[in-house]
C-alpha cells in the first residue's frame, strides 16, 4: 500500500508529517522530495547503500553518422543540434524518449547512461528509508522520482514524502497511490495552494484527505474550505514553537506522549478512510 | 537594471513575503510569479490585470481510435508509459510531447495537438508591474513558462527603465529553479533556521555557484531557533556568502497575508527594511 503525503506549497509540513507518521505507526518511508530531501535528517546515521541512477541520452557514433540532421530534426526538445561538422547534444535539454536512436537512418546513435542523481536506503531499527538525491544542475527530476518508487518493496506499506506544487514532479509522485495525505497550513498561501493540488488529486483519481498543520495560526479555516469541496479533515496538528523547534532541530516529536497521541490519531484515520 | 531572484530551496521559508514587502520598498520595481505552479505573489500584490494569455509550449499526442489497429507498436516505444492499449488511449498528464509514437504509427492513428498548459498575465499594481502565471494542475513545462515570464518581465524592465527586476522563485532546484536563477545578477536566499532549512540551502548555493549567480542570504523568522540560525550564519561566513539580515518571527505576518496585506511595520517589516538597505549596496554596483 502506497500512502503520498503532499501539499501544494512547500513548508506546510509534509516532511514533519511524514516522519512522525512513520515512527508512530511503524511504516517505511519513501522521500520523493529528490530535489530537496530532508526525511533523511530524522532517520539517524544508520549504514546506507548509494546507488547512482542514470538517464539515457544519445551519443553519436562519427563514423556512422553523415550529419543528414534527422536526429536534430525529429528532437521535439531542442537538444540535437546539427553543426557544420558535427551533431552536438545537449545532455540538459534531453528528455530521454529515444526518438532520435530509433529514426536514425544510419543507426549512428547510441544511447548512454547519464548519471542525475543517487538512490539511498537505510534503516531506522525495522523501519527502512529509501530517497533520492537529484545531481545539482539537473532539471528533471522526474526519472528519479519514478526509480525511487520503481525501488519500493511490492507487499510493505510505505508513506511517501512527496515534492511540493502541482507539476510534473508532484503528479508523478502522487500518481498511482492508493490514498494521498494532503498537509495543508491555515493561511491564504497555504489555502490557496491546497486548492490547486485537491484539484490534481480529483484529475488523478487518487482517494484523499486533509492534514491540517500549524492549526490555529494564520486565520483560515482549512476545515470549512474542505467541508464547503466534500474533502475529508483527517486531525490537526497544533501550532506550537516547542514542536517547531523540536522538528527544527532534526528531533523526532515521539518523545512527548501527546504528540505521538496525535499523529496515532491522524494514522486511525488515514486508515478509518482507507477500510473498503 | 538588476536582476534580482528571490529562491529558497526548501518551500515555505518565506520567499513571497519577503519579495512582496521589498517591492513595496523598491518603488516602481518590475515584479515576477516566477513559482508557477503555486503562485501566491497575486494574494499580496494586486491591481488591474492589462494583459493576459495562454501559454502553449509543447504537443501533446492524441489517438484517434477508430483507426488504430491496436498493433503496440507505439506503447512499446514511448518511455513515458502514456499509451495504454485497452481503450487504446493517451493519458495527457504522461505524455512528454516527444512526437516518437505518431512518427512510427503505420496507421497514423496518432496526431500531435498544441498543449496549452496554463495562462500568464501582467497585471498593473501600486508596487509595480507584476508578471505572473499559473500552470493547470498536473502540467508540466513550468521551466520553460518561468523562461517566458522572465523575457517579458526584462523587456518591460528595460522599456519602461526600471532599476529593478525582482523575481520570486520557486522552490527546489529543478527545472523551474534553474530558469528563475538563469540570468539573474544575484540571488537572494531565504534560509529558514532548522536542519531541512540549511540542508536545503546547501543545494541551492551550489546550484549558484555552478549557474555563476552570486548568492546573498537573509535568515527568516531566525529566533523560532537561535542555535540553528548560527549554523546558517557560519555556513554564511564559511561560504562567504553576505548574510544580509535576520528577520524575526511576528504574528503580524500572518495578519498582513490574511487580510492580503504586504508586510509593512511592525518586527518583521522593521527588518526586512534593514534588509532593503543592506541591499543598496548591491542595486548600485
Amino acid at each position: 500500500m502506497r500512502i503520498a503525503v503532499a501539499s501544494g506549497k512547500g513548508g506546510t509540513g509534509k516532511t514533519l508529517v511524514s516522519v512522525n507518521l512513520s515512527a508512530a505507526a511503524g511504516l517505511d518511508l519513501a522521500d520523493l522530495d529528490v530535489e530537496e530531501p530532508n526525511a533523511f535528517l530524522y532517520f539517524g546515521d544508520g549504514s546506507s547503500t548509494i546507488v547512482p541512477v542514470s538517464r539515457p541520452v544519445p551519443s553519436i557514433d562519427e563514423g556512422s553518422c553523415d550529419l543528414c540532421g534527422e536526429c536534430a530534426r525529429v528532437c521535439a526538445f531542442n537538444a540535437l543540434v546539427r553543426l557544420p561538422q558535427r551533431i552536438r547534444v545537449h545532455e540538459e535539454l534531453c528528455h530521454g524518449c529515444g526518438a532520435c536512436a530509433r529514426l536514425c537512418p544510419h543507426q549512428a546513435i547510441e544511447e548512454v547512461d547519464h548519471e542525475m542523481g543517487v538512490l539511498i536506503s537505510t534503516a531506522s531499527g525495522e523501519r527502512r528509508l529509501v530517497y533520492g538525491r537529484l545531481n545539482i544542475g539537473e532539471a528533471n527530476a522526474v526519472p528519479l522520482i519514478k526509480a525511487v518508487k520503481a525501488s519500493l518493496a511490492p507487499g510493505r506499506t510505505v508513506l511517501m514524502d512527496c515534492p511540493p506544487g502541482t507539476s510534473c514532479n508532484m503528479v508523478e509522485a502522487v500518481r498511482g497511490s492508493d490514498y494521498a495525505i494532503m498537509v495543508a497550513e491555515p493561511t491564504p498561501f497555504g489555502a490557496h495552494d491546497l486548492a490547486l493540488a485537491l484539484d490534481v488529486l480529483e484529475r488523478l483519481e487518487v482517494p484523499h484527505g486533509v492534514a491540517i498543520n500549524k492549526a490555529g495560526m494564520g486565520g483560515v479555516d482549512i476545515a470549512a474550505m474542505c467541508a464547503a469541496r466534500g474533502t475529508t479533515v483527517l486531525g490537526a496538528i497544533p501550532f506550537s514553537r516547542d514542536i517547531a523547534q523540536r522538528h527544527a532541530q532534526g528531533r523526532s516529536l515521539m518523545d512527548r506522549p501527546e504528540d505521538r497521541r496525535t499523529f496515532l490519531g491522524l494514522w486511525g484515520a488515514v486508515m478509518k478512510e482507507m477500510r473498503p | 537594471m538588476k536582476e534580482l531572484a528571490v529562491l529558497s530551496g526548501k518551500g515555505g521559508t518565506g520567499k513571497t513575503t519577503v519579495m512582496a514587502a521589498l517591492s513595496r520598498l523598491a518603488q516602481g520595481a518590475v515584479l515576477a510569479d516566477c513559482d508557477v505552479d503555486a503562485p501566491n505573489l497575486h494574494l499580496l500584490i494586486s491591481g488591474d490585470t492589462v494583459e493576459e494569455h495562454g501559454f502553449t509550449a509543447s504537443r501533446v499526442a492524441t489517438l484517434d481510435a477508430s483507426r488504430c489497429t491496436r498493433c503496440g507498436l507505439c506503447a512499446e516505444a514511448c518511455r513515458f508509459d502514456a499509451i495504454r492499449l485497452d481503450g487504446p488511449s493517451i493519458d495527457r498528464l504522461s505524455c512528454e510531447g516527444c512526437d516518437l509514437c505518431a512518427r512510427l504509427c503505420p496507421v497514423e492513428a496518432i496526431a500531435m495537438r498544441d498543449r496549452t498548459s496554463g495562462r500568464w498575465a501582467m497585471t498593473r499594481t501600486a508596487d509595480g508591474m507584476m508578471f505572473h502565471a499559473r500552470l493547470e494542475p498536473g502540467e508540466g513545462n513550468s521551466g520553460k513558462l518561468v523562461t517566458l515570464l522572465k523575457r517579458r518581465a526584462r523587456e518591460h524592465a528595460l522599456e519602461t527603465s526600471a532599476a529593478l527586476l525582482l523575481v520570486d522563485g520557486p522552490p527546489g532546484t529543478g527545472c523551474p529553479a534553474i530558469a528563475a536563477l538563469s540570468g539573474a545578477d544575484a540571488a537572494l536566499l531565504i534560509a529558514e533556521p532548522s536542519q531541512s532549512g540549511k540542508a536545503d540551502i546547501e543545494r541551492i548555493l551550489a546550484l549558484c555557484r555552478r549557474m555563476n549567480v552570486p548568492p546573498m542570504m537573509a535568515i527568516n523568522r531566525w529566533d523560532l531557533h537561535p542555535g540553528m540560525a548560527e549554523e546558517l550564519e557560519e555556513l554564511a561566513r564559511e561560504e562567504k556568502v553576505p548574510m544580509l539580515g535576520r528577520i524575526p518571527f511576528d504574528e503580524g505576518v500572518h495578519r498582513c497575508a490574511a487580510s492580503g496585506r504586504v508586510v509593512d511595520a511592525g518586527p518583521a517589516g522593521r527588518a526586512i527594511g534593514e534588509l532593503w538597505t543592506s541591499l543598496q549596496g548591491f542595486l548600485r554596483d
